[in-house]
């Protein structure tokens, strides 16, 4: 029994200081990656055909863009573009309303639209959430186990994650959608009462992630589920799916940095 | 006694694919059969399709206290005679063999599709395996009282999918029978056919807490194909990564078993003490499981002498943090009486299924990569083999704890010592028509990359083996016994990956 003490007066109180306090993250850290149109020299058609992924995106304009829900934040999607034009910044806000959103040729961090206020009447102190992996590395699984740890807590804002669907006001969606898992995912889906989220977690679910293409995937969340908030990351950091779910239900303001 | 060395085949040492012997069905599973006996263990054993229209079945051993690897292959059209019957550590490979190539192992006693899906190598005009649960009845026991429990594939928690049929009397599981797939994503062919460098992003995700152990592997086989060597700088970098792969998985697991037998401090401070691990790596690579560090030819990223200051100071204070509460939770006598005798896997059934990694050494059976088949950093550090003999959930923890004191040394060692010079050189073109068999012992055990590459230097077939893949048969040999309310503890003591299975 003393031991026990012993070791939970060491252990301390953990809680990350977020919202209200500083979020701090190592220089090294890949967060939202900014495009700076001024140092594109020789138009980025060039870089794309290099890149690794869809990251970097070419409007009928020929203005260039980066679509966040397609980016891997690896370090090559940066160092592939010739003239150091994308830089990982280390902001970890990338949420956004609308997949659209998502798509940015600004610095700015997509916004997420809080719900409508029937709708965050409801769930805005009372989320239940059910998981469903699809066709994921767990990768994004492991950051969602996490945000019930002692230091991020995600229950203090009222979020959980719960085992049945009918008790559930919301799906989460990892993974690229296999084919095995396709049925799953809408009987899942069906199994939640209405009115009822859907949030796709990491690139996966966006646009199929490092999968995309195969044949054995369906490059991420089916088209007739309306998804609610998108939350880009390969895998998102746990503040970064916090931050988003926040924002979403009101806690915290729509735009970020406002 | 059987005798592979002629060929010189070593971890990640490439050979030409011509000097494997090419033998007549018979001797290849007389061949296989016997060096089995002898104490030899299959890494791998794949088909690929030739160029004849024939499939080229290959088989990967490793004689382990020898520190040696073998292979041996045979080409076969429609069907041929089964090794499960006699080496009951293949009947995984020959299933997915017969999924992937459309080829028949007759006599397979459990010819069941692995992945549910039509085959990946499908050659042109074949007729797919579709899905078909008509042809995948569970085993059923039959009789007063007995009944049956399916769980999955989406489970009550976040967790990832499976489905698990348990044959039960009253609590008391008679059999349990897991069905996987549901995460499969065709990574083998995402990694054949997507190019070098880029392919490491699919390597990257096989498993997502595997990061490291996978993209070491890979990338590893790549290095060998181009005849690069890595810095010693750069060996030792992937050496700490991997090693904080597995602090990080160990301590979370540590904290989970706490959890699933409801020691609330243990999972709270342990949990809390994984976070910390992957905040390292973070600092390291700029993602909390590694991704975008490992590269062909070494390592994006460097240990300037600052962060590696940082990074001892940092382990040192987990160091001091973690010892109490591993003996707070590993000495009570409530946590060891529930952790003994559960989910025992026998001695010999380690030996049968040809276990790998955590789950082997708690069965007293040393396997270890770093010690059998040494490579990079592993040849001039060594880290003791931790084992325990009892084989049920407690040995799996013990050996979990011991596995992380033992990294946590190394890792305080190690990031004082770094060598000097590049962490990245270039890797250059791959070899033609060579093999190579890239062994990395990841936290969960034995990752095993075969790569073949054709007459122009591409990857023609890229073979993963996660460590899961051999250990999956063991969650389901140690249930029977068991109660049902049992089998989340038992199965967070294997921990295994669903991702890495399905692939």
């Amino acid at each position: 029994m003393l031991d026990f003490l012993r070791t939970r007066w060491a252990q301390g109180t953990r809680t990350s200081p977020f919202p209200d306090g500083p979020s701090e993250f190592p220089e090294r850290f890949r967060g939202r990656p900014v495009l700076d149109p001024a140092k594109c020299e020789g138009g980025c058609q060039q870089c794309r055909e290099h890149m690794p992924t869809d990251a970097l995106v070419v409007g009928p304009d020929g203005r260039a863009a980066l679509d966040l829900g397609a980016c891997l934040f690896s370090p090559e999607e940066a160092s592939r573009c010739g003239s150091g034009a994308i830089a990982y910044s280390r902001d970890h806000r990338l949420a956004a309303w609308e997949r659209q959103d998502l798509v940015t040729a600004t610095s700015e961090a997509p916004a997420v639209r809080a719900l409508e206020a029937e709708t965050r009447r409801l769930f805005g102190r009372s989320l239940r959430l059910r998981s469903v992996a699809a066709g994921s590395c767990n990768g994004c699984e492991a950051e969602l186990v996490a945000l019930g740890n002692v230091v991020f807590d995600m229950a203090r804002f009222g979020v959980q994650f719960v085992s049945s669907p009918r008790h559930a006001d919301g799906l989460v969606l990892t993974g690229a959608v296999s084919r095995n898992m396709r049925e799953a995912v809408y009987r899942t889906y069906e199994a939640i009462p209405e009115p009822r989220l859907v949030i796709a977690v990491g690139a996966c679910a966006i646009n199929g992630g490092p999968f995309r293409g195969s044949p054995e995937v369906d490059n991420g969340v089916p088209a007739d589920l309306q998804v609610d908030l998108w939350i880009p990351g390969c895998p998102p950091h746990p503040l970064t799916v916090l931050d988003g779910l926040l924002r979403l239900l009101g806690q915290m303001p729509a735009k970020a940095g406002s | 006694m059987t005798t592979f060395d002629t060929l010189g085949l070593r971890n990640r040492r490439s050979i030409p694919l011509a000097a494997v012997p090419v033998e007549p069905v018979s001797r290849f599973r007389d061949t296989v059969a016997q060096a089995v006996r002898d104490r030899w263990r299959l890494v791998a054993l794949f088909g690929s399709p030739d160029a004849g229209g024939q499939t080229l079945i290959l088989a990967v051993l490793a004689q382990d206290e020898r520190g040696q690897l073998g292979a041996v292959s045979t080409l076969v059209e429609a069907r041929y005679p089964a090794l499960t019957p006699d080496c009951p550590e293949a009947h995984l490979f020959e299933r997915e063999i017969a999924e992937q190539c459309e080829v028949t192992p007759e006599g397979h006693p459990w010819l069941k599709p692995v992945r549910r899906h039509p085959a990946d190598h499908g050659r042109p005009g074949a007729i797919p395996t579709q899905i078909d649960r008509e042809r995948y009845p569970f085993f059923q026991f039959t009789g007063d009282e007995v009944h049956e429990v399916a769980v999955g594939p989406v489970h009550a928690g976040i967790i990832e999918p499976g489905h698990f049929r348990f044959q039960a009397h009253g609590e008391e599981v008679l059999f349990l029978e897991i069905m996987l797939g549901y995460q499969h994503r065709g990574v083998e062919r995402l990694l054949e056919t997507r190019s070098w460098p880029d392919a490491v992003l699919v390597a990257e995700s096989i498993a997502g807490d595997t990061v490291i152990g996978h993209a070491s592997a890979a990338c590893g086989a790549i290095e060998a194909l181009a005849r690069s060597r890595k810095t010693p700088r750069a060996q030792t970098v992937r050496g700490i990564a991997l090693e904080l792969e597995r602090l990080a998985n160990h301590i979370g697991d540590l904290g989970a078993i706490a959890g699933d037998i409801a020691y609330q401090p243990a999972a709270s401070y342990f949990g809390r003490m994984r976070g910390e691990c992957l905040n390292l790596l973070m600092t390291l690579s700029g993602n909390r499981y590694g991704r975008g560090l490992i590269r062909p030819g070494g390592a994006l990223f460097d240990i300037p002498p600052a962060m590696a200051v940082e990074m001892r100071s940092r382990l040192e204070a987990l160091a001091a943090e973690l010892e109490p509460v591993g003996h707070l939770m590993l000495k009570n006598a409530s946590v060891q009486a529930r952790l003994e005798g559960v989910g025992v896997v026998p001695h010999q059934t380690c030996l049968d299924l040809g276990l790998v990694g955590v789950a082997a050494r708690a069965c007293e059976v040393p396997r270890d990569v770093r010690h059998d088949h040494p490579y990079g950093l592993f040849r001039f550090a060594h880290i003791p083999v931790a084992t325990a003999w009892a084989g049920d959930v407690l040995a799996r923890t013990l050996v979990r704890w011991l596995e992380v004191q033992r990294s946590l040394e190394f890792l305080i060692d190690q990031v004082g010592a770094l060598p000097r010079g590049a962490v990245q050189v270039d890797c250059g073109a791959l070899r033609s028509s060579e093999l190579v068999v890239s062994l990395e012992e990841g936290w969960r055990g034995e990752i095993a990359h075969v790569v073949i590459t054709d007459e122009t230097g591409r990857v023609r077939r890229h073979k993963v083996v996660d460590p899961s893949f051999h250990n999956w048969s063991a969650v389901a040999a140690a249930m029977p016994g068991n109660q049902i309310s049992d089998f989340p503890l038992c199965n967070k003591s294997f921990n295994l990956s669903y991702a890495g299975h399905d692939l």
